[in-house]
């Protein structure tokens, strides 16, 4: 029990040390990889090939003068970034980042806790991350901000009913939330299990239910296309004009972690999460430790290819238009993904 | 009533297509795929940028840079204080105070008078060129450096000290 | 005290604590986000009865959608002390009686309710979706199926308001 909990707690703390260095240097990235589509060079000057770079800015943003405008609300305030920083934190705790490692006589799950109700625990905190960037924006007492905390909520509630519809298809194969289940689900490459082999990722069984999730994604972190929140040429920084220093920080960083967040569950959910071709093979010949410790390193990549995914669309789509966002999210999305849960159940009927 | 929608008062006007879009048109998905390519493309293209303290663009060779105030083959300074580069100057940036060349200062000055101070605010300037076309004795040329930041728009007012030539610069 | 008395204290004195407040607060919004803990917490009563998935979908409905537009709302309407309508003294008597009244009702269903059934905390799967699931695709199907028809009929209902009567032209 007592060992147990040392190995969670340790585990926790490494996520959390992995998940903030990711976002920093997503930071990092984000400006290397869009001066690379745009023909530049990008920050090089701090350190070697510029790695030092997120720590500069880190320095300038807590250096900087904390200012608070004149608001009634002071504490809503200083509450907003602090809770979209820790609700962007809270996903982390139900991805599994690997199968179970047997080290030195103990077994650790790669995994802080497997709950049977791991996707609607990430919907959940989804849900409240949105309070961060309202109240922030409310207690700015400032019209653009207002806007801007208005559009995200709104934003964020038409988007998480599409998202949730298309998880439902995905879940209806699986037949389980918890998405230790459905990563298991997912295992080696192809499934030789069936009547006829084929690619065991959901990616093959549900496109559409990707392509609607991978969308809703979008919308849910705030990027472009769907950057209606903060967009700079209409919000001046919509529901972050007000703010500075590290508060600003947090509500800047909060957006790389969901970042980082979503791409891992895409990669969980519809990419086999740390499951590649021919794990089987691997771990009957390298031993279950090395399968699994590169099962971690292949979930990783797949991530980072997202996060690049990310800032390649950024880099290439205009934004939307408001009423577009709208039309898009409740007369396309969300009919798309119904149909998709109506194809998939009679498919589901057919089969069995 | 006047048709407003034809008229074309610039002679160029070009009426937007309004046509139905085709059905892969309004999926949007190749298009952005499309779009994605080409980002992509750009990705690995070659980068534009120079490492501006290391690598330096070269100028043209009819850039204008800062002014300097020429000597002659002697060491004796070229100006004569006439103003005509100051008449010239469209951003009058130019003043300048004329003096008579004492007794023993021929090998400071050409001409029989001087200027005694000479000013160029280079805040004002606009590197035009045309005091240097107006200089009938040669005096001011435009060169190839730029002008120094400053912390004080005082110290942009460029005298003498900064202007005139060093003994050792080659005559131009 | 076990760990899960505490628990249930300090949640309990939450819940209320920001119940009342959400009454006495003068500012809407501060009200809003007063509610929106007290469902937090309520959420977490749940949690403590092993009804995880009662618990998220409490978090997800009542904290992530209907808390956010109930603030959305607000915060779009100019809701100042000067637009405040003042109350006739009618209303004011009227409320009072209401709520004399409803506390008598609580009183005696309090008072006349039986010893509370003690908490079984071993029956784990009680709350899980699995069970629930089974409970209401099953015994309760009818009633299930009703309560989503009646949703959508609501539903089109708004459409149906929302809409703009088309006006022919003249």
């Amino acid at each position: 029990m007592e060992t147990a909990l040392i190995i969670k707690l340790v585990l926790i703390l490494v996520i959390f040390g992995i998940t903030m260095f990711i976002a920093l240097y997503s930071t990092f990235a984000e400006r290397i990889i869009a001066a690379y589509f745009q023909d530049r060079v990008g920050p090089n000057r701090a350190g070697p090939l510029g790695l030092l770079q997120p720590l500069a800015d880190g320095v300038k943003m807590f250096t900087k003068e904390d200012f608070i405008p004149n608001t009634p609300n002071k504490w809503l305030f200083i509450v907003g970034p602090g809770i979209a920083m820790s609700t962007a934190l809270m996903t982390s705790a139900v991805i599994p980042w690997g199968k179970s490692l047997d080290l030195f006589g103990l077994h650790i799950d790669l995994q802080v806790a497997d709950v049977n109700i791991a996707m609607l625990y990430v919907f959940g905190v989804v849900s409240i991350g949105v309070y961060g960037i309202m109240i922030g924006g409310w207690a700015s007492n400032n019209k653009y901000s207002l806007l801007g905390a208005v559009r995200a909520s709104s934003q964020m509630i038409s988007y998480e009913v599409a998202m949730g519809l298309s998880i439902i298809a995905v879940l209806m194969l699986v037949g389980s939330l918890s998405l230790r289940d459905i990563a298991e689900k997912q295992s080696n490459f192809i499934d030789w299990t069936g009547k006829f082999p084929y690619f065991s990722w959901i990616v093959f069984k549900q496109p559409l239910a990707f392509l609607v999730f991978l969308i809703c994604s979008f919308a849910e972190t705030n990027r472009t296309p769907f950057d209606l929140p903060e967009c700079e040429a209409e919000l001046i920084g919509g529901y972050h004009t007000e703010y500075s220093s590290m508060k600003l920080g947090f509500f800047l960083f909060a957006e790389y972690v969901n970042m980082f967040i979503s791409s891992t569950i895409i990669a969980t959910l519809f990419f086999g999460g740390y499951n590649y071709p021919f794990y089987d093979t691997v771990a009957t010949a390298a031993g279950l430790n090395a399968a699994a410790i590169l099962g971690v390193v292949v979930l990783f990549a797949k991530i980072f290819f997202f996060i690049f995914f990310f800032m390649w669309v950024r880099w290439t789509l205009p934004r939307f238009r408001y009423d577009q966002l709208m039309n898009l999210g409740w007369k396309i999305l969300i009919p798309l993904s119904i149909l998709n849960i109506i194809i998939t159940g009679v498919v589901i009927l057919l089969t069995n | 009533m006047t048709d407003f929608t034809s008229i074309s008062l610039s002679g160029k006007k070009v009426d937007v297509s309004r046509k139905e879009m085709t059905l892969s048109e309004q999926l949007y998905l190749p298009g952005i795929i499309k779009g994605m390519g080409i980002t992509m493309k750009h990705f690995f293209s070659r980068k534009k940028t120079i490492q501006y303290p290391e690598q330096k663009r070269e100028f043209s060779p009819v850039y204008r840079g800062r002014h300097v105030l020429m000597r002659d083959e002697n060491g004796a300074e070229r100006c004569t204080a006439c103003g005509l580069c100051a008449l010239a100057c469209p951003a009058e940036a130019i003043t300048m105070k004329a003096a008579e060349r004492e007794k023993g200062e021929e090998h400071l000055y050409r001409e029989e008078k001087y200027a005694s101070t000479y000013e160029i605010n280079m805040l004002r300037c606009i590197f035009c060129g045309l005091c240097e076309e107006a200089c009938p004795k040669e005096a001011i040329f435009l060169t190839e450096e730029l002008v120094n930041p400053e912390y004080t728009r005082e110290g942009f007012i460029y005298g003498k000290d900064k202007l005139v030539m060093n003994q050792q610069q080659q005559v131009l | 005290m076990s760990l899960v008395e505490i628990t249930f204290l300090i949640l309990s004195v939450i819940a209320i604590g920001s119940a009342l407040m959400t009454v006495l607060s003068k500012n809407p919004i501060h009200s809003a986000i007063y509610l929106l803990i007290c469902f937090s917490s309520i959420a977490g009563h749940y949690l403590l009865l092993n009804a995880q998935f009662l618990f998220i979908v409490h978090i997800i409905v009542y904290s992530g959608a209907i808390m956010v537009l109930f603030l959305t709302t607000l915060m779009l309407l100019n809701l100042n002390e000067e637009t405040e309508q003042h109350k006739p003294a009618m209303a004011r008597l009227g409320a009072l009686v209401a709520a004399i009244i409803l506390g008598l009702v609580l009183v005696a269903a309090v008072s006349k309710t039986a010893t509370l059934m003690p908490m079984n905390n071993n029956t784990v799967d009680i709350g899980s979706i699995k069970a629930l699931g089974k409970v209401l695709m099953d015994e309760y199907f009818y009633p299930f199926e009703f309560i989503s028809i009646l949703l959508l009929s609501a539903m089109v209902g708004v459409v149906l308001l929302t809409k703009k009567e088309k006006t022919t032209v003249a």
